[in-house]
């Protein structure tokens, strides 16, 4: 319950209201929404349709993270995925063509999973493997050439609407569904927390602390294949060399700004994939307000800066509003 | 028979001999970055025509993007004692004693698409290279000429932030568009010469410019950001190519397609064809004795839809690109 009802998410909230608003000051057209060719069309619809693939890979990153784990390869997975994904559109059904893209990223999780599980590596460097040698393996698919497709199916993956609603953006919310589903309504996510914060105790009061890792691994890869499909589709061809470049470093980023620990035993999906709009909302502002483009890292920094520090435990003590609250429910 | 027409003939039979190695088979050298972009890729396969067509023998060493192994391989090109080495270098410093080697072997070298840094200048033949700013003031006169006397709003995607092909792209339009005062880039943001980052930019510009009604011209820094910013227009409703008219650098295949399509009015081209003036300026050079200019300047071609896109899209898409 407490998973999808966030306590702790006042400050990424607030944080996110008050990027809205200063977004609505640098465009004043920024909560404009209408329908075009049947799809919602306006800023903040961008916010949600580019904020999807780091929002997937959030979802992933965080349950590695709470086991106190991190995956530097999502993003070099998302090119292998799109590059899979591509080079089969043309020529196969969708439902191949995702298979063959999700098995991928499966693999892929399954090489980090048992890396650090089985052969008990750190997180950063197993992960950091995957990272290099993925980005080769997705220049090799594509043979470092920019491969587009026209296949209608996969292209209605990253352009398609339900209802209006960009599929990326209906995809990332069924994922954050079944993510929640599986880990908050089973005991699985209090399993994963227990890994994150002692994983010895935990193994000892009979917790499958090295299954639980791989797991999270694996979907931790399945979830950057996905978002590395949606990658792929929205620009109709895979980029192996550009394709979820860094995104692995905005995925972090999103966890930490969900305020997600680190050093793992807890977490929170649906801080995670706000943290991943709060990223996306600042992006699209930057992009609205017209400053130069040399001043875009420079905000960016200022902004994650004063989100983290809102959540910082030594300044939240002067903030006034959040310890009360915070007493209130611990 | 006399001594003199045996000494015609023998001299006949050797010059026969000699004939076809020394102006049939040179034998080059060529230090390639490796496989950074399509572009690249499409300069490594146009070179190997251009050396077919002229009978040169043409060794080609991909660095893999490391300096150490352009290195090595102009190193081994020495050993090999070959007639000139072509350097495509990744790096614009640290060749001075690689060069300074292959002076004293009193082998040319001809750079390619890259310049290195001004010290080492007495160390190479010449360097073959696209002028990006000349690339920029090409797609500014096209823009000014097709627009004529109406005010034009221009939106920019620019390169990344600190690139100087990106520096050099944008200075040479907005020195082309200055002479004419009814054209005005209004706003400029990077998308990182990528695909996803030029749609994503495109969406905010069309967003903040009313829903693109007052965009008359898209110009970007490479055609790549082009085909993103294309679809996001499509996307949002408008017409591409004719509400909205666009020119961008590079000329890779996608952007003829697109053109085809009439989606995209035109593309400057950076030539992946280097290595086609540096082999005539080393034959010169070899044959004559011709010293050629410290730079050879390639030509920034622009392409519309009256160039029959189509066609140029089929002989450009089995480049490598």
């Amino acid at each position: 319950m407490t998973a999808l009802l966030p306590r702790r998410g006042l400050a990424q909230i607030l944080a996110l209201i008050v990027i809205l608003a200063v977004d609505r000051v640098v465009s004043p057209q920024f909560f404009d929404l209408r329908l075009q060719d049947g799809r919602l069309f306006g800023s903040l619809i961008d916010v949600l349709n580019r904020g999807t693939p780091v929002a997937l890979l959030s979802l992933g990153m965080v349950l590695v993270i709470a086991t106190r784990g991190i995956d530097l390869s999502v993003g070099a997975v998302m090119a292998i995925s799109g590059a899979i994904a591509a080079s089969l559109a043309d020529s196969h059904g969708l439902p191949v063509v995702l298979a063959a893209a999700l098995g991928a990223g499966l693999v892929c999780g399954l090489w980090n999973g048992f890396l650090v599980s089985v052969l008990g590596m750190q997180p950063i460097v197993a992960t950091l493997i995957l990272m290099v040698a993925g980005r080769g393996i997705a220049q090799l698919i594509t043979e470092g050439r920019i491969v587009t497709f026209s296949s209608p199916d996969l292209v209605w993956l990253g352009n398609g609407s339900i209802l209006g609603v960009p599929v990326p953006v209906a995809i990332a919310l069924g994922m954050l569904i079944l993510t929640g589903a599986v880990v908050r309504g089973s005991a699985l996510g209090l399993l994963i927390e227990a890994t994150g914060g002692n994983a010895r105790a935990s193994e000892l009061a009979g917790v499958g602390t090295r299954a639980m890792i791989l797991a999270v691994y694996v979907w931790c890869g399945v979830c950057a294949a996905l978002a590395g499909v949606i990658a792929a589709a929205d620009i109709m061809g895979a980029d192996a060399n550009n394709a979820g470049l860094w995104l692995e470093l905005d995925a972090i980023l999103a966890v930490v700004i969900g305020g997600t620990s680190l050093f793992g035993g807890r977490f929170s999906l649906v801080l995670a994939v706000l943290g991943a709009l709060i990223i996306q909302t600042m992006n699209t502002g930057i992009l609205l307000s017209g400053y130069p483009p040399e001043f875009n890292l420079l905000v960016k920094a200022v902004v994650v800066l004063t989100v983290l520090l809102l959540q910082s435990p030594k300044l939240s003590g002067f903030s006034g509003i959040m310890p009360p609250l915070r007493r209130a429910k611990a | 028979m006399n001594l003199k027409a045996l000494f015609a003939a023998s001299a006949t039979a050797a010059l026969l001999i000699a004939m076809p190695a020394s102006a049939g088979q040179l034998t080059i050298g060529f230090s390639q970055i490796g496989s950074e972009s399509g572009w690249r890729a499409a300069e490594t396969s146009v070179s190997k025509q251009e050396a077919a067509k002229r009978q040169v023998n043409l060794k080609i060493a991909d660095a893999q993007q490391k300096q150490e192994n352009q290195i090595k391989a102009i190193r081994s090109f020495i050993a090999q004692n070959v007639d000139a080495i072509f350097l495509a270098p990744v790096v614009s410093t640290g060749w001075d004693s690689v060069l300074k080697e292959a002076k004293e072997a009193k082998i040319p070298v001809v750079l390619l698409d890259r310049d290195i840094d001004p010290s080492g200048k007495e160390l190479y033949l010449t360097a073959v290279t696209s002028d990006s700013v000349h690339e920029g003031e090409v797609a500014g006169d096209w823009l000014a000429k097709t627009v004529g006397a109406k005010a034009c709003s221009i939106v920019e995607l620019q390169g990344t932030v600190g690139a100087s092909v990106a520096a050099n792209r944008k200075k040479g339009f907005d020195t082309a568009i200055a002479k004419h005062s009814n054209l005005k880039v209004v706003r400029s943001q990077t998308g990182d010469f990528t695909r996803a980052k030029g749609k994503e930019v495109m969406e905010s510009f069309i967003k903040a410019e009313g829903g693109g009604k007052s965009i008359c011209a898209v110009y970007a820094h490479n055609d790549d950001m082009m085909v993103g910013a294309i679809q996001a227009m499509k996307e949002a409703g408008l017409k591409p190519g004719k509400e909205i008219l666009t020119v961008s650098i590079d000329a890779v295949p996608d952007i003829f397609k697109a053109m085809a399509a009439g989606e995209a009015n035109a593309t400057v081209e950076l030539t992946p064809n280097m290595a086609g003036p540096a082999l005539d300026a080393i034959a010169a050079f070899k044959d004559k004795g011709t010293v050629p200019p410290k730079w050879i300047q390639t030509e920034s071609k622009l392409y519309t839809a009256a160039d029959d896109p189509q066609k140029i899209y089929d002989s450009k898409k089995g480049l490598g690109y």
